[in-house]
């Protein structure tokens, strides 16, 4: 009986099925650099002061750690991001399904998105300080305005493509519109949000540190890289690269493990 | 007569508009089904037997003359008619059984019964092992059988089929051309089939709708007699064939059955 196939699942891009000598090779140029780096400030070929050596910048880690300073300062950023995050997402969501499965807001609002989308984001700053004040939820609503724009755009595509085949047999089904919305649209959707949640996780990242840097001083990631530059601290400045990276790497992990885990029917 | 589960269709036209002119797609349809009846309409690419199916579903509200059903005129689709399309249109994140639940989201029936009628669906199509599947994992003619189940779920009184089988290879086309005979006989629904494939018209219609492009229209109704299509290789079968394919006309190419022999 030819009809009773199954295909077994096939996961090629997993890190799992990779050859484990293949999944070392993206670490080789990462550790080519620390070995660069080590021995450029070892060997005394370039100023300590301005690139302290890996030991130095690890144990200016621990002692901050120690203070209690560095988990304090990686809360402060880690917690306004994701406050940002999940604000600029959620209402991300909500205006890109409303514009993607509405013709008549596609119409009137696009447009003006459009428009509105070409301004970069530092440049709402100054606007957002006069509005928000100069404390946390500044910072936190210029997060949000960060996430937001990635997360509409591509809810907006991933609303506007729900595939005619399968709205026809909503249709000839008689769903209603709330039955629409959950078994068709949000679903086919999902693959473009779950793009836009990446991209607006990267960007409210960004931002996080951005406010940080250009909006008042305060606990945080970047409030620890500035106050660095000021006391001419590169160890601390170079301390807060290094968890700028880890932390952003990290919280994309999380996104990407989050998709594949919602998004299973696309394993197959 | 109107009976109390007739289809009927009068002089049922359908006009499209295509790059500013008007294209008459279905002119003069007078068709009248049965209950309990098996239809089969044949006809090349483009004699709007597809278009015919749409009106009857509801998916196209604007024709002129009448589509009654239970002596009612149909607008917009209604679940008492279901539809088998080409491809089976499953939705990809929903396994098996919820695909098939789709069909009675707008039931009233309590969530058991629901279960149960799911259960029993996917059984009569034979995939009640394959119930939390995602479509990904079937194959065609398993993914067209999850369709099949989807469209019967609700008790439709009417099965409309558009060239449900066009995609599959001939032996799993033969092979479902059985079972949904057997389903269909089992459950006394009424089915409209289209097809371009003449044997398969014969193998599963009471009557043969044999209809002529542009525009589109039926040219003769013939019926299968049921010893004829009992057996595909007998002389009668073929000569019944034949009867279609000539009434088809020439000039008017359509595949002459492509089951392999």
């Amino acid at each position: 009986m030819s009809a009773v196939t199954v295909i077994p699942s096939v996961r090629g891009t997993d890190a799992a099925a990779m050859p484990l000598r293949r999944r070392w090779n993206g670490l080789i140029l990462p550790a080519a650099l620390i070995l660069l780096w080590e021995g450029a400030s070892q060997s005394g070929l370039v100023d300590a002061r301005l690139l302290p050596s890996l030991g130095a910048v690890a144990a200016r880690g621990w002692s901050e750690l120690a203070e209690g300073r560095l988990a304090l300062d990686i809360a402060s950023s880690l917690g306004r991001d994701l406050a940002g995050f999940a604000i600029g997402s959620v209402f991300g969501i909500l205006a890109g399904l409303a514009l993607g499965l509405s013709r008549t807001l596609d119409r009137y609002v696009g447009p003006t998105f459009n428009a509105v989308k070409q301004i970069a984001v530092f440049a709402w700053i100054p606007l957002i300080s006069v509005w928000f004040g100069v404390g946390e939820a500044a910072k936190v609503a210029f997060i949000a305005l960060a996430a937001f724009t990635p997360v509409v755009v591509n809810t907006w595509a991933g609303a506007r493509s729900v595939p005619r085949d399968l709205g026809e047999v909503a249709d000839v089904l008689t769903l209603s519109r709330w039955q629409r919305l959950i078994r068709l649209e949000i679903p086919s959707a999902l693959p473009s949000i779950f793009v836009g949640l990446q991209l607006g996780l990267i960007y409210s990242w960004l931002a996080t540190v951005g406010a940080e840097y250009f909006m008042t001083v305060g606990p945080g990631i970047g409030g620890l890289m500035t106050e660095g530059r000021e006391h001419f601290h590169m160890d601390v400045v170079i301390l807060g690269v290094l968890l700028l990276g880890g932390i952003g790497l990290g919280l994309n992990r999380l996104a990407g493990l989050l998709e594949t885990s919602v998004l299973r029917w696309k394993r197959f | 007569m109107t009976d109390h589960g007739t289809l009927e269709i009068r002089s049922v036209g359908k006009r499209f508009d295509v790059a500013g002119q008007t294209v008459e797609a279905l002119s003069g349809i007078d068709l009248s089904v049965a209950p309990g009846e098996f239809v089969s309409i044949v006809g090349a690419s483009g004699c709007g037997k597809s278009t015919l199916l749409r009106l009857i579903v509801g998916l196209e509200r604007d024709y002129d003359g009448e589509i009654l059903l239970k002596g009612r005129r149909l607008a917009g689709p209604t679940l008492d008619r279901a539809i088998v399309f080409q491809e089976h249109r499953l939705f990809p994140w929903l396994r098996v059984e919820e695909n098939v639940a789709l069909g009675l989201l707008k039931s009233t029936l309590p969530a058991a019964e629901k279960r149960k009628l799911v259960r029993e669906h996917l059984e009569l199509v034979g995939l009640g092992a394959f119930a939390k599947a995602y479509p990904a994992q079937l194959s065609g003619g398993m993914s067209q059988r999850v369709a099949i189940a989807r469209a019967l779920v609700n008790r439709p009184d009417i099965l409309l089929l558009d060239e449900p089988f066009g995609a599959l290879d001939a032996l799993t086309r033969a092979y479902l051309q059985a079972e949904l005979r057997r389903i269909v006989r089992s459950e006394g629904i009424t089915a409209v089939l289209v097809t371009h494939d003449v044997e398969e018209a014969i193998f599963l219609g009471d009557r043969i709708v044999v209809m002529h492009p542009r525009p589109g229209r039926i040219a003769s109704i013939l019926p299968v007699d049921p010893a004829t299509r009992q057996d595909r290789t007998s002389a009668a079968f073929a000569h019944l064939r034949e009867t279609v394919l000539s009434g088809l006309g020439t000039g008017h190419p359509v595949s002459p059955g492509r089951l392999a022999a």
